[in-house]
């Protein structure tokens, strides 16, 4: 049978028309081989404009539909629908880009409307190829994986955990809670962070759909949307935590002291310590005896332990887990004061980040002090550092310590140094009118250096204000430092395929439309690996990524990509380089026949096995090499 | 009147925030009412901008400070270049430097010192010149060649430089000021004469790498003559490179304690820090300090930018006056530097805070010499 094709072109408003002669087009359209129609519209995506191509195809009995307009990444799944509710299969439909690949990046009028006419011709070549396809669903596996035990992490798990799925929890450090676990007290309502922290640590751990696994990574992820396979290395912590009853005689004995991170290196620890959950745990990094089996005091450890608690024979555990949806919630770094050389963070003890400031405020070991300078944006929107994005919270951080101090000791001068004060959260701005009647004095200047003179800590910056330059006399100074992405991104980002924005956080879809999926299917973004974020926004965001991974949970179904890769085992030789080519590890070589064969469930179409293969024996549905040559023969 | 327009685009303006951070880092901010925050402000709005009027651009040590932080990365010094170049431009150039710039043309130098007397420095010591065949040139900083107060540096690196057994020359005649300074005072059709002339001499003489005495000469060779295929090192990359290799070995022990004044041209703009203190810290029997103030942090002497021909608007006030207080801060006897002017300036202020008996300022150069 002869196709019968029907031609619309879109004005999309003036966005081609204004650049394209829509109706020479049409007249150039209708003139083409096989065309039973060619009609132009102002908005094809209308109602209206979609009404036209279904009365056509009930009509004339159009077999094969092009519509040029936008690109198919906006409107091809809209018409694809259109074409199904008149009866065509929706895969006779092909899309002529003429806007984003003509009229939006062409001004002369004339080589634009020629242009859009060959596009137009190439895309009526193709369409009269194009074969009916079946669109497929396939099962989900109604379990959800969570990357990150912060309170990005532990909202989401508790969010689907609730909503009747098993979610399995993964959580790099030996401990739940994350970064907000350091910090004392939340902004701008100033609550305790452990009050709100342990009451959801511990429904989290007691929940009966939720199974946690701390000091893990995940090391290997395969599959699709619904059908994912997880690959996570528990690494062991070598206490038995059924036996250890906390008598804390190991750590006395333990011969490796190093910074404690947990502290923000304000203190020390042990390789065995407690950590912030209570239980025991030995740093493998750090104990000599895990990494070289030598340890100056013998291990003490075992010897001192009564209750036989410490397992040096503890090994790595490799858990394979199945599971539907994945929420990265591996939260953010802090930036390195040390990378600002000019504020002296490393050279005087005084100098402290906000997050020692945290520490020292939680541990209850502020000591006092006379005068004390809070300095604004260090290492956010700064050039000199490339982190030239705001991060967010470092305002009100700012904010609520100054407050702290003037709390704690009223007699303190306490100045605030900043380049612009950004409080655009609810509550933010009143927050910062009421610690400036505390007494606290915000002066405009960013803090140019710190140095001594006559033995006194002094911070200059230009009070702009005044303009004039000043000097601000410190026995304390607080780095208002920002977020930087975690180093560990890039592995996460492998592992999972996921993008990353400009500034090295992991990058959602859309800013806007949608802010927590990525361009995987079926990953949802949760907290600050994503973009620095506080508290509020990241619970939000959590329970936002957990209700788009409860939406292919719930309906137990997914539909998958019909255009998929075909062999003709006729044709194949059996090389085996589509298997190699495929990022999918959608080909496979059959057994018996030797042939290749293509999983259909995992196989996405990009072509790459076809472009690949030596003998022509595979072919991507929509993107044939017959119909992809009778494009090009038009063009050419 | 001043197209302020093209100032903003060339030098970035529109990136700038009013942080301050240029301002409150200026090393000449105590003293100047040179403000480069407001300076940038002026020229953003487009107003009238009266260039006259504006004195305290002369006091600009162009030590960069302020465009090295900048975090959004506008150049006020590169700005007030622009403008010190406008009033070169209009004629009506400042008395004192009428005769270092003319010099500059005709002699070569800016010290109004004739092109002859370029190598009497090397008197006696039989340097041969680069262009014979030795491929790596000694280049000397007017400064160096011609003042008697700072001769003996280029003397020392001929030393410590056959110490380590070294073939180098020198340019000989054919050597002339760098640019550096006359540049930043804003004369730029002469600097871009002298950029080619000098590279033209280096060719010809067939010269494979420079080491200067200056870290103003290293850092216009290495950042402002365009590209161009001669590697070039400050004094202090060679010397620290030797002694890493063995070629260079300190064997007579001076008994000392050393701190160092960073160059802010070596320092803060090219980020050489560990190479002098490498030297210093190789020197048997003498001890290393740091002052408060060092690397990144490091105080300006306020000897660049042209201000050695100028005395700026507020002569009273001496910056490098600051600078030994807290070198004495540190208990050392030896203030040692790895620049001309650093070293000039320096030792003015030595002498004007009455600090003879208690401190002196060396060269690195003439300390690596007394240590060969």
């Amino acid at each position: 049978m002869k196709p019968r094709i029907g031609v619309y072109i879109c004005h999309c408003g003036l966005n081609i028309a204004n650049t394209v002669d829509v109706e020479q087009v049409r007249e150039f359209a209708r003139a083409l081989p096989n065309i039973a129609i060619a009609r132009n519209y102002t908005y094809m995506c209308s109602d209206p404009g979609q009404a036209l191509i279904t009365n056509d195809i009930r009509d004339l009995g159009l077999t094969h539909v092009v519509v040029a307009s936008c690109s198919p990444r906006m409107h091809e799944p809209t018409f694809r629908a259109t074409i199904h509710k008149a009866g065509l299969n929706p895969y006779v439909l092909e899309m002529a880009n003429i806007r984003e690949q003509c009229s939006w990046v062409h001004s002369d009028r004339t080589l634009a409307t020629l242009k859009a006419m060959d596009l137009i011709a190439s895309a009526v070549a193709k369409v009269a190829w194009l074969v009916p396809l079946q669109e497929r669903e396939v099962k989900v596996t109604q379990s959800a994986l969570v990357i990150g035990g912060g309170v990005a992490g532990l909202t989401a798990a508790l969010d689907i955990a609730n909503a009747g799925f098993q979610v399995c929890l993964v959580e790099k450090q030996p401990y739940l809670g994350g970064r907000i676990a350091q910090l004392d007290t939340t902004f701008p309502t100033r609550e305790r962070v452990a009050d709100l922290i342990a009451p959801l640590v511990r429904e989290v751990t007691t929940h009966h759909n939720i199974h946690v696994i701390t000091n893990a990574d995940v090391e290997k992820v395969d599959g699709f949307i619904g059908n994912f396979r997880a690959t996570i290395r528990a690494r062991p912590t070598f206490v038995n935590a059924m036996k250890c009853d906390a008598c804390a005689k190991c750590v006395d004995v333990c011969p490796v002291n190093l910074p404690d991170d947990f502290d923000a290196n304000l203190t020390t620890r042990r390789a065995i310590y407690r950590a912030p959950d209570a239980r025991f745990v030995i740093d493998a990094r750090a104990c000599t005896f895990v990494q070289d089996r030598v340890c100056r005091s013998d291990p003490r450890c075992v010897m001192v332990c009564d209750r036989n608690a410490i397992d040096f024979a503890q090994a790595d555990q490799s858990i394979e887990v199945n599971i539907g949806a994945i929420i990265v919630a591996t939260g953010a770094g802090t930036f390195d004061a040390t990378k600002k050389p000019e504020f002296g963070f490393g050279a005087y003890p005084n100098v402290i980040t906000s997050l020692q400031f945290e520490r020292l405020a939680a541990r209850q070991e502020l000591q006092p002090v006379k005068d004390v300078v809070f300095v604004s944006c260090v290492g956010s929107r700064d050039a000199t550092t490339g982190n030239t994005y705001c991060s967010r919270v470092c305002c009100m951080v700012n904010a609520k310590q100054a407050r702290r101090i003037k709390e704690q000791f009223p007699g303190a001068r306490v100045t605030v140094l900043y380049a612009d004060v950004r409080a655009f959260g609810k509550g933010h701005e009143e927050f910062y009118d009421a610690v400036r009647q505390t007494g606290v004095r915000y002066r405009r200047g960013y803090v140019s250096e710190i140095f001594k003179r006559d033995r006194k800590m002094i911070v200059r910056a230009e009070d702009t204000l005044i303009q004039k330059p000043v000097e601000v006399q410190a026995d304390l100074v607080v780095l208002g430092i920002g977020m930087t992405p975690r180093a560990e991104t890039d592995e996460i980002a492998n592992i999972l395929g996921l993008p990353r924005s400009g500034d090295g956080f992991l990058l959602e879809i859309h800013p806007k439309l949608r802010p927590v999926e990525t361009a995987v299917e079926g990953v949802y973004l949760a907290g600050a690996c994503q973009g620095p974020k506080d508290i509020v926004d990241t619970i939000a965001q959590a329970r936002a990524a957990a209700s788009s991974a409860l939406a292919p949970l719930c309906r137990g179904q997914v539909k998958i990509e019909s255009a998929t890769a075909r062999v003709d085992e006729e044709v194949c030789a059996g090389c085996g380089l589509c298997v190699a080519t495929c990022p999918y590890g959608a080909p496979a070589l059959n057994a018996r026949t030797g042939k290749a064969r293509v999983n259909q469930v995992l196989c996405k179409g990009c072509g790459g096995c076809e472009a690949a293969c030596p003998s022509k024996a595979i072919q991507v549905m929509q993107c044939t090499p017959r119909q992809v040559l009778s494009q090009i023969a038009v063009l050419v | 009147m001043l197209d302020t327009q093209i100032l903003v685009e060339q030098y970035g303006l529109t990136a700038c925030i009013q942080c301050g951070k240029c301002t409150g880092g200026c090393p000449i901010s105590p003293k100047s009412t040179l403000n480069p925050r407001a300076l940038v402000y002026e020229i953003l709005r487009g107003e009238e901008f009266e260039l006259v009027s504006r004195g305290e651009l002369w006091d600009c040590t162009t030590c960069a400070t302020c465009g090295l932080r900048c975090p959004k990365g506008a150049k006020a010094v590169d700005l007030i270049i622009a403008l010190r170049a406008q009033w070169i431009e209009s004629g009506k150039i400042p008395a004192t430097l009428r005769a270092p710039l003319t010099a500059t043309l005709n002699q070569g130098n800016p010290l109004v010192l004739p092109r002859e007397d370029r190598s009497l420095w090397a008197d006696g010591l039989g340097v041969k010149n680069v262009a014979a065949g030795a491929g790596l040139a000694m280049f000397t900083c007017c400064e160096n060649a011609y003042d008697p107060r700072v001769q003996a540096m280029p003397r020392a690196l001929v030393n410590v430089l056959r110490a380590a057994n070294q073939d180098f020359g020198t340019l000989g005649l054919d050597e002339q000021c760098c640019g550096s300074e006359v540049r930043r005072i804003g004369e730029a059709g002469l600097f871009e004469y002298l950029r080619d002339d000098n590279l033209g001499k280096f060719r010809a003489a067939r010269v494979t790498k420079i080491i200067t005495t200056s870290p103003h000469c290293f850092n216009v060779f290495k950042n402002e003559y365009g590209k161009h295929e001669i590697p070039i090192e400050h004094y202090t990359q060679t010397l620290a490179q030797l002694i890493a290799d063995g070629a260079l070995k300190f064997l007579k022990k001076i008994d000392a304690t050393i701190t160092y004044q960073d160059p802010c041209f070596l320092g803060k703009q090219n980020g050489i820090y560990d190479e002098p203190r490498a030297i210093l810290k190789a020197i048997p029997g003498a001890k290393f300090v740091e002052m408060d103030r060092a690397r990144e942090r490091s105080a300006c002497c306020e000897g660049g930018g042209g201000r050695m021909w100028l005395e700026g608007s507020n002569p009273k006030v001496r910056i490098a006056n600051d600078r030994i207080a807290q070198a004495l801060e540190t208990g050392a006897n030896v203030l040692a530097t790895a620049c001309p002017f650093c070293f000039l300036t320096l030792s003015d202020a030595v002498i004007a805070t009455g600090n003879e008996e208690k401190i002196k300022v060396m060269d690195v150069l003439q300390i690596a010499q007394a240590a060969v």
